[in-house]
């Protein structure tokens, strides 16, 4: 039953007044998550975009506590305050990990996977904006092909890494994909999260203005662009089954067809060596095929896994 | 100055009146509002806030400015007008 | 009182420690020749003896990211490592220390590479020494486990809120087998009191830890470090003191002394090297020379006021075991801070594990009768 707006809880846990740039995907899809989650809430954040939108010490703009940590850990630093929580006998508060795809996917991905593998009853969230916008704009390994970065100024020469999939070999308790086109979306799963226990993950896609160079106040309509394109999928992963939700339901199915990539890619300034000085019709085609491939594959291996699931 | 280390206290309007920081400033035209609550739902600040009958206000003191509820408005109650 | 004497190698001391002190979260991560300090914590609490939640993590910078998470909760922890696990928690230790975050840690001396070595010197810790833990170097397995005691209650004591690491030599102690009295727990749970945060995550008041911070704040914060440390030496006579009446032993405070009153020559160094400049001490006293020893045992904060109590006037040796390249002898050098207007030598010895005998000791010893010792290297020519 797909949550009502009017239905999320109207306390806010970030102050307004934060460091976050105008139209930032990083508040949109934490005030969800910590609604959701509730004042009963331990949060460790590494170095991200998030560490800065605390604002500047003496002043915090959150009302969780909240502990910044060194950039490669924040799984481990969650694991470090569950088991910290948990000999004081205090389970029943949530630990949230909340990080960018670069503490996530690169640098930290050491002691995300050593994390998962114990077992750890924490929510490790990646907020995903596709590089490192902390620093000002360098590829990260979300960064997808031909993305304009700058460590990668005639776009990035290589297909982004496949996390989620690689947190799937995890076997975690409970993993969502989400964006921050459906704020809804993102409170729902967020709360069903907070109900299990084990290492669950969550990653939502943030498109961030000045690093994608769109403007920004469109953040949360690329957010949604991004998954009519079939680009970003939405679904759920329990007991070994892919559940998609929403508009990417609609696309496993065939019920609803893809969005030109084009109208999501024209839209980011990223993107722009794509289309000028004249459009590069091989890349387009090619991720165009690519999305095509992944659904493909997709609808495999779902169908795989409903008749497994039978025996 | 013993036992110092980096601890903050939890401050609305941490960065001061980021209300300054806007070009443009949202305007609701609550005669066209329809209190879907998108606007307070979407907003990257959390600087609009709704009443028990859903009545929504926008904090000028903190609104950035950024337009994303104008651009979620559905029925177009939100105008983004300049300030100066 | 009563007395539980065993045979006991310095890692197994370590976990009898380990039981005692009782870190409601231990993380630690395997590595020559810590390897059995992890082997025996997990056994212990396997076998339900030690009472704590043991994370296996995936690396020692986990480690100590794990130990400081946990603390911030409000509870002890504790980790142990060696050498290149220690280099690679470098980063963390500063963590530790600027949050004031008293993680308590054994690091078992060894070389660091490359090429690979196991055996026994104490580049590792010593280069750590800016990082704003206090460090103690033992030189028996007795005293490991009272190192540990006296740590737990230093670095929680509320005028020093610092991280402690409790050194010792890798194999010479680690895996040598010594008499080793255990205490009674009661006598232990006296002794340190318990745990009591200097701030912690707690829901009932948000706040946040470690955002970005003006230079002007920084500044203050980073004296803070200075002045928890300035409060050591006192605090630490006094722990010492305490510890001898209630446990009856006394390895020293800041400093083990071995006859320097009358002496005209000490002898200055650390760990087990410094128990075998004792020994070396002992047989020159046996051939009527005045000689005393000075065995540091807490290097971080230095020891500076006592050291130069000790010897003013008189002319110093100071065996290093440690390097820092470009400079020389690590002890050495920060001795000749400490007093420089005294006559002071420094030898370097033991490096990468090489064996040190007493007579060594003995033989540089007159060896700095006849000409001056500067960073004077041994086994090079």
């Amino acid at each position: 039953m797909p949550v009502k707006t009017m239905d999320i809880p109207k306390e806010e846990l970030i102050m307004p007044g934060s460091a976050a740039c105008p139209g930032c995907p990083a508040t949109v899809a934490l005030r969800m998550v910590l609604k959701a989650l509730g004042k009963e809430t331990i949060m460790v954040v590494p170095a991200c975009c998030t560490a800065v939108i605390e604002a500047l010490h003496p002043k915090t703009s959150f009302n969780v506590p909240l502990m910044n940590v060194a950039f490669e850990t924040a799984a481990v630093s969650a694991s470090g305050v569950e088991a910290g929580l948990r000999v004081q006998g205090k389970e029943n508060i949530n630990v949230l990990a909340w990080a960018g795809d670069g503490g996530t996917y690169d640098i930290g991905i050491q002691s995300l996977s050593g994390t998962f593998e114990r077992r750890t009853n924490i929510l490790y969230v990646c907020y995903n904006n596709e590089m490192y916008s902390n620093t000002g704009i360098q590829r990260s390994g979300a960064t997808p092909k031909y993305a304009w970065t700058t460590t990668t100024w005639s776009g990035k020469g290589e297909q982004k890494k496949d996390l989620v999939e690689i947190i799937i070999a995890h076997d975690p308790a409970y993993l969502a994909t989400a964006s921050v086109g459906y704020p809804e979306d993102i409170y729902e799963k967020a709360l069903k999260a907070k109900g299990i226990k084990g290492p669950k993950y969550m990653e939502i896609l943030a498109p961030c203005p000045p690093g994608w160079k769109f403007p920004m106040n469109k953040t949360l309509e690329l957010g949604r662009m991004a998954v009519e394109t079939g680009l970003w999928p939405l679904f759920e992963y329990e007991n070994g089954k892919h559940n998609f939700t929403g508009v990417s339901k609609q696309l496993l199915s065939g019920a609803r067809e893809f969005k030109p990539i084009e109208d999501y890619l024209k839209i980011q300034g990223r993107f722009g060596q794509l289309f000028s000085p004249a459009p590069n019709a091989g890349a387009l085609t090619e991720i165009a095929k690519n999305r095509d491939e992944y659904w493909r594959r997709m609808r495999a291996r779902v169908k795989m896994e409903e008749e497994l699931a039978k025996q | 100055m013993e036992g110092l280390t980096g601890l903050s206290k939890v401050t609305k309007g941490a960065m001061g009146r980021t209300g300054n920081w806007r070009e443009l400033k949202p305007v609701i035209d609550y005669e066209k509002c329809t209190k879907c609550l998108r606007c307070w739902v979407s907003c990257p600040e959390g600087c609009i806030s709704r009443s028990d009958d859903n009545t929504v206000t926008i904090d000028y003191e903190y609104c950035k400015g950024c337009g994303v509820c104008e651009n979620e408005c559905r029925p177009k109650a939100i105008k983004m007008i300049k300030e100066w | 009182m009563a007395q539980n004497v065993q045979i006991l190698e310095g890692n197994a001391a370590v976990s009898e420690a380990v039981r005692l002190c009782k870190p409601a979260v231990v993380a630690a991560y395997p590595i020559t020749p810590q390897t059995t300090i992890v082997e025996k914590i997990a056994k212990g609490v396997d076998s339900g003896k030690i009472k704590t939640e043991f994370i296996c993590v995936e690396s020692e910078h986990s480690a100590m990211a794990a130990c400081i998470a946990a603390q911030a909760t409000g509870v002890r922890t504790y980790t142990a490592t060696s050498s290149h696990g220690l280099l690679l928690m470098h980063e963390m230790l500063h963590w530790a220390s600027l949050a004031r975050l008293p993680v308590i840690m054994a690091n078992v001396n060894r070389a660091i590479g490359p090429g690979w070595n196991i055996w026994c010197d104490y580049n590792d810790s010593m280069s750590q020494r800016d990082t704003g833990w206090i460090q103690m170097y033992a030189s028996s397995c007795q005293e490991i486990l009272d190192m540990h005691i006296q740590a737990f209650r230093l670095g929680e004591d509320p005028h020093v809120m610092l991280p402690v690491m409790v050194c010792f030599d890798g194999f010479i102690i680690s895996h040598t087998s010594m008499p080793v009295d255990i205490p009674e727990q009661a006598l232990v749970d006296k002794f340190i009191p318990p745990y009591k945060p200097l701030w912690k995550l707690d829901t009932a008041n948000p706040i946040t830890h470690g955002n970005i911070i003006p230079s002007k704040n920084y500044n203050l914060v980073r004296y803070s470090q200075q002045l928890g440390m300035n409060h050591v030496p006192k605090i630490m006579g006094d722990i010492a003191k305490e510890f001898s009446e209630t446990f009856g032993r006394d390895h020293g405070g800041m400093i083990d002394k071995l006859n320097v009153e009358d002496a005209d020559t000490i002898l200055v160094s650390v760990g087990a090297l410094g128990a075998c400049v004792k020994d070396a001490v002992g047989h020159m006293r046996k051939s009527g020379r005045k000689v005393g020893a000075a065995r540091i045992r807490v290097f971080r904060p230095f020891p500076v006021e006592e050291l130069r109590r000790i010897c003013k006037g008189k002319k110093v040796i100071v065996f290093d075991r440690a390097v820092s390249l470009g400079i020389g002898g690590i002890i050495y050098t920060e001795a000749k801070y400490a007093m420089p207007h005294e006559d002071i030598h420094g030898v370097i010895i033991g490096i990468g594990g090489q064996d040190v005998r007493a007579q060594e000791i003995v033989a540089l010893t007159e060896k700095a009768d006849k000409q001056r010792l500067d960073n004077y290297w041994v086994g090079v020519d």
